[in-house]
């Protein structure tokens, strides 16, 4: 099949071709979720590593380079991460609302490659307000699995995506801080802190035997942290040592902080 | 005719693989296709920012649908006149919503090619804005044809018209092409009246 067309024409039409402008096909695959870019933001425990592509952000990382942080992430999802200047407006506001307390504006999240069960725990964090603490075993007991105590603590160092999934919320079931991925315990401390929770005054408690909170005038426990609890003056607050003890007094788990599954396994 | 696989090599194989591996492959896919429907979208739709969203939304539906299809549907496709069909479908959405008059586009003549000398360039803006001023089938029907080099049997499919269609508006296109041409470059020396010898 050939067309009435002169040379001249044919040539100049064919010149027309143009490549495709770099960077097209890294951000296609971006918006596909086959690549990530990542961006450099502030936060209470320094500078940190945040990636994202068209699914969600995939990873929040703190103290190291961009080398460093580009071969862990690839490591980890087979993916390339390439830097650039900024996160995109919109998503950078969720970020701060959410490092500012705000749970109810939805990040997506890019959890390829994690677990079912990992994502149970991940997601139970999310529940945990600012300010307040559960314990490993907590989450373990709220997602069903009251005996998978070791395994939520391995479940949240795995968390890819920390201080957006909170869990440095999540503290040791014998009440001490605990350990903390996003660069050590410091952290943790200092980001509790940041939040309006006292991890020295939570520490000297569970050192002192004390796991829960009552209120004689309701005669509902709740966790130390949680809300009500907070609210309960000096004059009407009861220190128990176990929910079982706690109930023996005739108290009732709080519905807010569901204190009952804390203590199930130490 | 209609019935022959017009399919390269490379595009069968590049089938095969996204019917088994989707995510491993994609990016060839990508790498593979992205320069000509850059160029479709440039040449047939406005400047180089849409044409690259464009581009890109259009991989992004492709790879949607991929990741829906059976493998068996998949290893089938015509990868070439699939993606073209794609691109000038986001195209016709984009510009319904944009409502983008097409005698207004402005069309870009494109990156100058390093050795390229000046000449070159002004001719490349030249047919650029003479493929303009044809109407959006025609425009089409030319960019597939003789920029990007479809077959008809390919660009029928793909636009989704019989093939004599398309012939014409190819046929209809070239000759506005040649008259606008003659018409910017004015008349031709020695032909002006007053030149005429009695």
């Amino acid at each position: 099949m050939t067309d009435l067309i002169d040379p001249t024409t044919e040539a100049a039409l064919a010149g027309l071709r143009e490549p495709a402008p770099p960077g097209l096909a890294h951000r296609t695959l971006v918006a596909v979720g086959l690549a990530d870019d990542f961006a450099v933001i502030d936060s209470p425990v320094g500078p940190l590593r945040v990636a994202w592509n068209g699914r969600g952000v995939s990873e929040v990382a703190g103290a190291t380079d961009d080398a460093t942080f580009q071969a862990r992430f690839h490591a980890r999802t087979g993916r390339v991460a390439r830097r650039v200047d900024a996160l995109p407006a919109d998503l950078a506001r969720k970020i701060e609302r959410r490092l500012a307390g705000d749970r109810h504006n939805r990040i997506d999240l890019d959890l390829r490659g994690s677990t079912a069960f990992e994502q149970a725990v991940w997601m139970k964090a999310l529940e945990i307000p600012r300010g307040e603490v559960r314990p490993y075993g907590w989450i373990a007991a709220e997602i069903g699995r009251p005996k998978a105590v070791r395994a939520v603590g391995t479940a949240l160092g795995h968390n890819p995506v920390p201080l957006i999934v909170p869990c440095h919320r999540v503290v040791r079931s014998d009440g001490m801080i605990g350990q903390y991925s996003l660069g050590g315990p410091e952290n943790k401390r200092t980001i509790l802190t940041e939040e309006g929770a006292d991890p020295d005054e939570l520490e000297s408690l569970a050192r002192a035997g004390v796991r829960f909170f009552g209120s004689d005038t309701t005669h509902i426990y709740c966790m130390p942290t949680c809300r009500d609890a907070r609210r309960v003056t000096e004059r009407h607050l009861v220190h128990f040592p176990s929910s079982r003890a706690a109930a023996a007094a005739g108290y009732r788990p709080c519905l807010h902080c569901r204190p009952a599954g804390a203590s199930a396994v130490a | 005719m209609g019935m022959m696989d017009e399919r390269s090599p490379a595009d069968v194989q590049l089938a095969t693989r996204l019917a088994t591996d989707l995510d491993g492959s994609f990016e060839d896919l990508v790498l593979a296709h992205q320069d000509r429907l850059f160029t479709i979208a440039l040449r047939t739709g406005g400047d180089r920012h849409d044409a690259e969203e464009l581009v890109q939304d259009a991989f992004v539906r492709a790879y949607r649908a991929l990741g829906a299809w059976p493998p068996a549907r998949i290893r089938e496709l015509r990868l070439r006149g699939w993606l073209t069909t794609i691109l000038l479908n986001a195209g016709r959405n984009r510009a319904r919503v944009k409502r983008v008059p097409t005698a207004e586009l402005v069309f870009d003549p494109g990156a100058e090619p390093a050795a390229d000398p000046l000449a070159r360039r002004d001719e490349r803006e030249t047919w650029a804005r003479l493929l303009a001023g044809l109407s959006p089938a025609q425009r089409t029907a030319v960019v597939l044809r003789h920029v990007d080099g479809m077959s008809y049997a390919e660009i029928a499919a793909a636009v989704g018209r019989p093939e004599g269609t398309v012939k014409a508006h190819v046929h209809r296109g070239l000759a506005a092409l040649r008259t606008a041409l003659l018409a910017s470059e004015g008349p031709p020396e020695g032909l002006r009246a007053e030149e005429i010898p009695a």
